[in-house]
């Protein structure tokens, strides 16, 4: 894999509102190239919509988002999101496409690689993730731990100098998580630059560099994941980590 | 002559239904067919323009394509084709020179079509999961690209069936041009078959007729069924080779 020069992200004061619902309430976010930062938190707390804000698929009412220091909210966003690779809880595989076909689409018509380079990337990165010999499969004849697999390599395939994984393993059957897991695990060792919203608390305790809690659209805690887990300041994230934990 | 013997004579007389079939299968068929697929290619164009218009977000697009839908949905058929084909007739003749009921014929039918495959081309568009829109923007495509590569593709593949559908009435309401007024050598199945029902006083030419129109809507049917099972139950697979080992493992255990 190539090392990535550049992907420090940050998040200053995001603030969004649908209607009257104030979903975020100015969030700060910093993370560091080649580091993990988990977003962990209830439901509905908003740290879906942060991702979506962070790369602009949602633009925010107030606040800046900036990438390596400089602020990217006056570039064009489509340019900004091949920066940034998205892993989905529902994978949202292109169905109508083969797994080959998903993994070399953004490269043929945004990369304009020829069909052949197109081709040889995607398989590469089809290896990476262990699903080479299904390059010629649609997706629903998958398992849905292979097609979350897809769905990384379909992000990775574009060389993004930030990874955000949305609640990736929610959606998979138990004896699936873990090699999804363990694939993310790899990439965050291999020195990705990544936010994962998670409900897996071993994972964000165990891979993450930093650890946000956020509840009702505002970070309530953040830190390294000892000081989280082990040593929780606020009563909400006590009582959180109790229901989950 | 008993009362069967007249039905059978005037629903089967297959001298008359021979004696219309030259002209049936040289005038009425390809007069048909071509009515059919211009107006159908046309409303498909136009059916998926207005379909993107109509989920535009732009109100006065959505606007636009909501009016259109209403009316040219709303209005009997016959009344389409009788106020474009007489109310344009005299001006397009003052413009080309041209006599031939046809453009008008078809853009009648066109507007029809697209107004219906409009309809049905937005519903699959908006069946297909939010999500895949989100995957494709996330990926760095644009709008545009987002629905014409991954979008509108597996919109229009669910609504395959209805599209169908919609031929078939489209090869149907093709028999109405006739209300504009046809010569000999324009007349479409319908016509030709009438035309010599009235001329012999018996009906076995319209069976006739009635039987190429069903030579060509019967197989679409079949179509639309063989499109929708695929649809539904997809192409056969190989079993995984997992699979296989696991039902002949069970096949050890017995």
């Amino acid at each position: 894999m190539t090392t990535i020069e550049s992907g420090t992200l940050t998040g200053q004061n995001l603030h969004l509102s649908f209607g009257t619902n104030h979903v975020l309430r100015g969030i700060d976010l910093h993370v560091e190239q080649g580091t993990t930062a988990s977003v962990i938190g209830p439901s509905g707390s908003g740290k879906s919509t942060l991702l979506r804000v962070l790369n602009r698929l949602i633009e925010p009412d107030e606040g800046d988002i900036l990438l390596d220091g400089r602020s990217v909210l006056k570039d064009n966003p489509d340019e900004l999101r091949r920066r940034i690779g998205m892993v989905f809880q529902q994978f949202n595989l292109f169905p109508h496409k083969t797994v080959l076909e998903n993994v070399s689409l953004a490269l043929r018509k945004l990369r304009r690689m020829s069909a052949g380079e197109a081709r040889e990337k995607a398989l590469a990165q089809l290896d990476l993730v262990g699903l080479r010999h299904k390059a010629d499969v649609r997706p629903g004849n998958l398992s849905g731990g292979q097609q979350q697999r897809v769905a990384i390599a379909r992000a990775l395939a574009m060389d993004p100098e930030v990874m955000f994984f949305d609640e990736a393993t929610s959606a998979l059957d138990p004896e699936l998580v873990k090699g999804v897991l363990a694939l993310m695990a790899d990439l965050a060792t291999a020195g990705m630059t990544m936010v994962v919203v998670t409900h897996e608390m071993g994972f964000s305790r165990n891979v993450s560099d930093t650890v946000t809690f956020m509840d009702g659209g505002v970070v309530v805690e953040s830190g390294p994941p000892a000081a989280i887990f082990d040593d929780a300041q606020t009563p909400r994230l006590r009582s959180f980590l109790s229901d989950v934990l | 002559m008993d009362a069967l013997e007249q039905l059978g004579k005037t629903f089967f007389d297959w001298e008359a239904m021979a004696a219309v079939l030259p002209d049936l299968l040289t005038v009425g068929l390809p007069n048909t067919l071509m009515l059919a697929l211009a107006s159908g290619i046309i409303g498909t164009v136009v059916g998926m323009v207005l379909a993107i218009m109509g989920i535009s977000r732009n109100r006065v697009l959505r606007w636009i394509a909501r009016i259109y839908t209403d009316i040219f949905r709303g209005l009997p058929a016959v009344v389409i084709i009788l106020l474009i084909g007489l109310g344009l007739g005299p001006i397009l003749r003052q413009i080309t020179g041209s006599t031939s009921p046809y453009p008008l014929g078809i853009l009648a039918l066109s507007l029809i079509a697209s107004a219906y495959i409009g309809e049905i081309f937005r519903s699959g568009i908006q069946s297909v999961e939010k999500g895949q829109l989100e995957a494709s923007r996330a990926l760095g495509f644009s709008y545009s690209s987002s629905m014409q590569l991954v979008v509108v593709p597996q919109g229009v593949r669910r609504v395959l069936p209805a599209l169908v559908n919609q031929f078939i009435s489209l090869i149907k309401e093709s028999s109405l041009i006739y209300f504009i007024g046809l010569v000999a050598s324009e007349r479409e199945l319908f016509r030709v078959g009438n035309d010599a029902a009235s001329n012999t006083g018996n009906l076995s030419p319209l069976i006739a007729a009635g039987v190429l129109y069903l030579c060509l809507t019967i197989p679409l049917t079949h179509l639309v069924n063989f499109i929708d099972n695929r649809l539904r139950v997809g192409k056969k697979q190989k079993p995984e080779p997992d699979e296989l080992a696991a039902r002949i493992g069970e096949g050890a255990k017995a």
